[in-house]
């Protein structure tokens, strides 16, 4: 595919007063202002990331969004994710979008879909935490009590299905992909509009975490401790990092070493059935 | 590489003790995570270059209860497996500093 270049010169003004073609959706603390022109559009995004929509004034990044034809969208072809020239560029079959961490400021240019835009969150969020210690990782998280519960595994392993048997006391953060901050030597999940099979945004708090369980699928319920280097290994599979960038892929083994020292890391062979949340505590 | 030969830790890779044991993570080919359990993780954190592969082998003997032909031709099956993966340089020769990976700072 002929790669179109993103020059920074063609990025519009930054328009500042919360008018009816902004968006900000606020995920893990973090906000950014997507501005788009078409009111359609601003509706779709509004819908699709409810609960995580602000009003807020101050963002940390800023992304102008230019939809483009349909006959541009390259359909499937592969995500790239690159450090050049001083920013970050992102393109896939559907998008392509340039994002400068030193401006804070960004553009998109994709077709009229929310897939678009729920991947560049992804990405920027990937690469924002990476920074920070944390990071996003394929799993369910919850919270019960007070504490989160992480619940990492492949497609298959169960993410959707031990947040369908949730018990009503515990409040879903995500299906799919969960948000861990740091802050100090804790580690913080936050609930995420990023959803698997369940189709339904997480709610939109944070906690403590507590454990992070490996799931597996197994004819009784059983939870066995994970050494640091087998949890290591597990949860570095399941995190998310869509940069090959040495720095990023550096800082995202860090993190996770660090992560597997401070939270407990367990297996967790489960039957497909509530009485798995009784051990869940 | 003979016995005399020299193993130096890759600077292309991220590595983290974690317990008795270290992990290593290649930065240019993520899909691989190698587990050193104590004795392995003994020879990565010696392989400096400038220590020979027979010296390291001797510190093993030297705290494992293992025969020194053993731990040699242990030593030396590591060191090749892990330089099949980058995870190490090796050389007849002791190996400097001065090919370490540069990369762009921001």
């Amino acid at each position: 595919m002929a790669r179109a270049p993103l020059q920074g010169s063609i990025v519009p003004a930054l328009k500042t007063a919360a008018e009816p073609g902004e968006v900000v959706i606020e995920i893990g603390g973090l906000s950014i202002r997507f501005w788009v022109e078409d009111a359609p559009f601003v509706r779709l995004l509004r819908e699709r990331y409810a609960g995580f929509v602000t009003s807020v004034q101050k963002t940390q990044l800023n992304f102008d969004v230019e939809l483009i034809s349909p006959s541009i969208d390259h359909g499937d072809a592969d995500l790239r994710v690159e450090w050049k020239f001083g920013r970050w560029w992102m393109e896939r079959g559907d998008f392509q979008a340039e994002w400068n961490p030193e401006t804070a400021r960004g553009l998109v240019r994709q077709t009229a879909n929310p897939y678009s835009i729920d991947c560049v969150l992804r990405i920027v969020h990937t690469l924002l935490l990476a920074r920070k210690g944390g990071f996003l990782l394929h799993s369910a998280s919850a919270i019960r009590n007070g504490r989160a519960f992480l619940f990492a595994g492949d497609s298959g392993a169960g993410k959707t299905t031990i947040s369908r048997l949730a018990p009503p006391d515990v409040t879903l953060l995500t299906d799919e992909i969960s948000y861990i901050g740091q802050q100090g030597q804790s580690y913080f999940a936050f609930g995420t509009p990023f959803t698997g099979e369940l189709g339904r945004s997480g709610e939109n708090v944070c906690a403590h975490i507590a454990a992070v369980y490996f799931l597996a699928k197994g004819p009784e319920n059983k939870i066995e401790p994970l050494k640091p280097a087998d949890a290591c290994g597990a949860l570095l599979k399941n995190i998310l990092c869509f940069a090959d960038d040495p720095d990023v892929v550096h800082a995202v083994f860090q993190s996770a070493c660090k992560f597997v020292c401070e939270v407990p890391c367990r297996r967790l062979t489960f039957a497909p059935d509530a009485r798995v949340w009784e051990m869940i505590v | 590489m003979n016995q005399n030969g020299y193993a130096r830790r890759s600077s292309r890779v991220a590595a983290r003790r974690l317990g008795d044991e270290v992990v290593i993570m290649s930065i240019e080919n993520t899909a691989f995570l190698f587990s050193l359990n104590r004795v392995a993780a003994l020879i990565w954190e010696a392989a400096d270059g400038m220590t020979s592969i027979e010296e390291i082998s001797a510190r093993i003997c030297s705290r494992f209860d293992v025969a020194p032909k053993a731990a040699l031709e242990d030593a030396l099956d590591l060191v090749k497996r892990l330089a099949k993966h980058g995870i190490l340089q090796m050389s007849d020769t002791p190996i400097s500093a001065a090919n370490d990976f540069v990369q762009e700072s921001r």
